[in-house]
């Protein structure tokens, strides 16, 4: 739906970091090229049957070859196309968000949900989110507290805690 | 038509806890609406886990409020900060931004307000009257109809989204492919469990969706996209005049029409519909050159158009089993949980929810009603509420919420992992919008088309000859093929001689349909 109005193109410019060129393109579509690849041989290794008898195979093997030739004719085709976004230096934000998400996700059957949720939050106000000390500890605090009353006092739901 | 259970209906929603459920839902989606960063599909996403604890009707009316309340919220920061906050707001900032800054941000609101009720109104109306016919009509269809018709609706979805279509449709593939992770229906073989126990069980629709459509949008956003926030214009008087009422009329009749008809397309939904309805009042109006500067119908137009079609794209959910959008395959997902298997039956077997959800709407209709007009201050206020506030506890609450559903940390990877695939899906130019959906109907396209083999002996071209799975089919066909045959078109009236110049006749008629 291409609409060409100087206004809504300054909105999307404004929330659009720059493009990404060719190369994160062609790896995205090889990417894709390599899960069809790898589906079709998988699914072949499935059986699959006959149009009579469609083994377990067919389906997915179908869709693989179809992913397949998708990609292919994106690899070669993709090369121009400006709506990859660049990885910047904020994406290193992302990447650090990412991390704390996992060590909670690692933590929380050790250690319960309290202490790596406050974690958790603190760094997304203080470093992600750029907010003052005060407020990032205040509002940690808070959350996780907010989290305790409502899941394990009201909803009473089993999650792993220390208290 | 027996009107009996569409009272039922009516007595259903008015139980004072669906009438909570459905507050709840339009107040949290007004909010989601307003607040900009997350949108509708990934606050239902989010709250999936909460649907297995209240029963299907309560579930449903609330994610359906969040979604149709979300159209109203997205308005606000539209005409207010020039951000759109939902996509299918989008549009409406040209004039809406314009009237405020000519002091009139209440009117726009006003006028927007009004134009959504009257849109949603009048598309429940037609949801009401239409729905069981097509559900009665659906009755007939075989395993072939429904292979064809999940085929087409992934198919359109696909290519009606914005972005790159071959990418929208690889997405699509690798849903499907997803789909087929488990324990195979028909033979017991397990399909790509690598030897594990959790995947042999297939991987689940909630973990797939918190993380493509929540978590990721969660993570995209941690890049400051939204950081530059101007200062809310003032909000004066919510009440339009008569004068503009008289102005937005003819917008709001033809917006509710162009909104119902879209939304029941596949691949449709708000964002086509409210671009689609603005395209056509700055078309047809005398003076197109006071669009963009304030015209009140530049907001009536494509707020009527976006409410009227998140109402009408419940139709192919609740008759054919068809989710019409993304966020339809997260209410057709919720569905599922409960059991239910949306289709044609449905308004046979589950009456309450069918009545239920769609009566539930005029109530959530009114409440939004209030809660835009009267109420509109306290929702301008949230504006001051800084998104980097709420990530980490939107966060919290994804993680933790989709480690209630089975108990299990595995779920928690999951969500990361799905999270982490749409981060860069989105950065890389893929929508996981149709991945969702392909994953929602690859189960039910691929029972239905190897049952489909099986009636007609192994012939595929049994698909073709039934009148109706064989239209669907051809249609399918069309769409697939529309990208080569509109280039064929397009390049005979303009002989361009081989070589790089041919970029510039290529931007012409793009400029033609937008006038």
């Amino acid at each position: 739906m291409p609409i060409t109005d100087p206004l809504e193109e300054e909105v999307a410019e404004e929330t659009r970091p720059p493009h990404a060129g060719p190369v994160p393109q062609v790896v995205a579509a090889l990417v894709a090229l390599a899960v069809g690849v790898a589906g079709a041989i998988g699914s072949f290794g499935l059986g699959l049957g006959e149009l009579t008898h469609p083994g377990p195979g067919l389906w997915p093997f179908a869709i693989s070859i179809v992913i397949a030739v998708l990609s292919l004719t994106l690899v070669v085709t993709g090369r121009g196309l400006q709506d990859a976004e660049r990885f910047s230096k904020a994406t290193l934000l992302t990447a650090a968000g990412l991390v704390t998400l996992i060590l909670l996700a690692a933590l929380l059957p050790l250690i319960g949900f309290e202490i790596p949720s406050l974690l958790l939050v603190c760094v997304w106000l203080r470093w992600l989110g750029k907010e003052s000390w005060r407020s990032s500890i205040v509002i940690s605090i808070v959350t996780v507290a907010a989290f305790y009353l409502l899941f394990v006092l009201l909803l009473q739901v089993p999650l792993p805690r220390l208290i | 038509m027996d009107i009996s259970p569409i009272l039922d209906g009516f007595g259903i929603v008015l139980e004072p806890s669906n009438l909570i459920y459905c507050l709840i839902g339009v107040i949290v989606g007004m909010l989601i609406g307003v607040l900009p960063g997350l949108g509708p599909g990934a606050t239902i996403a989010i709250l999936l886990p909460i649907t297995y604890g209240i029963g299907p009707v309560s579930a449903i009316i609330m994610l359906a409020g969040i979604f149709y309340g979300a159209q109203y919220g997205g308005t606000i920061t539209s005409v207010l900060l020039r951000l759109p906050g939902e996509a299918s707001s989008v549009v409406t900032v040209f004039d809406g931004f314009a009237l405020a800054r000519k002091g009139k941000a209440g009117t726009a609101l006003g006028i927007a307000a009004i134009g959504s009720f009257i849109g949603g109104t009048v598309s429940i109306l037609g949801l009401t009257l239409l729905a069981p016919i097509v559900a009665g009509f659906a009755l007939d269809f075989g395993p072939p109809e429904y292979a064809a018709l999940g085929v087409l609706g992934v198919l359109l979805i696909s290519s009606i989204g914005n972005g790159n279509k071959l990418k929208a449709i690889i997405a699509a593939a690798v849903g499907l492919l997803i789909a087929t992770v488990g324990r195979d229906t028909f033979t017991g073989a397990e399909r790509f469990t690598f030897g594990s126990l959790n995947l042999a069980e297939g991987i689940d629709f909630i973990p797939i969706a918190m993380g493509l459509f929540g978590l990721s949008e969660i993570l995209y956003n941690l890049e400051e996209r939204h950081n530059q926030v101007h200062a809310p214009a003032k909000v004066g008087n919510v009440w339009p005049s008569r004068k503009d009422l008289g102005q937005a009329k003819g917008a709001i009749g033809r917006g509710s029409l162009i909104g119902f008809l879209l939304g029941v397309l596949p691949g449709g939904g708000a964002t086509l519909s409210s671009l689609a309805a603005y395209a056509f009042e700055k078309r047809r109006a005398k003076q197109p050159e006071r669009f963009g500067k304030g015209a009140v119908e530049g907001v009536a137009a494509p707020e009527t158009a976006n409410n009227a079609a998140a109402t009408s794209s419940f139709i192919p959910l609740l008759t054919l089993g068809i989710p019409a959008n993304a966020t339809m395959a997260l209410i057709f997902g919720a569905l599922l949980i409960q059991g239910i298997q949306p289709g044609p039956q449905l308004v046979t077997e589950h009456p309450d929810v069918f009545w239920g959800v769609i009566n539930s709407m005029y109530i959530g209709n009114i409440l939004l009603l209030i809660m835009s007009i009267p109420m509109v201050g306290v929702f301008v206020k949230i504006l001051r509420v800084r998104p980097a506030i709420l990530a980490p506890i939107t966060v919290l609450i994804t993680l933790l919420g989709a480690y209630t559903v089975r108990n299990q940390v595995y779920d928690i990877f999951l969500v990361i992992g799905f999270g982490l695939l749409g981060y860069l899906m989105k950065k890389l130019g893929f929508e996981p919008g149709p991945l969702v959906l392909a994953f929602v109907l690859g189960p039910m396209i691929e029972n239905s088309s190897r049952q489909s083999l099986l009636i007609f002996g192994g012939d595929p071209t049994g698909f073709f000859t039934r009148p109706i799975s064989g239209t669907v089919l051809a249609l399918v066909l069309v769409v697939a093929l529309w990208p080569l045959i509109s280039k064929a078109v397009r390049r005979k009236p303009a002989p361009v001689p081989a070589g790089p110049p041919a970029d510039p006749p290529v931007e012409p008629p793009v400029e033609e349909k937008t006038p």
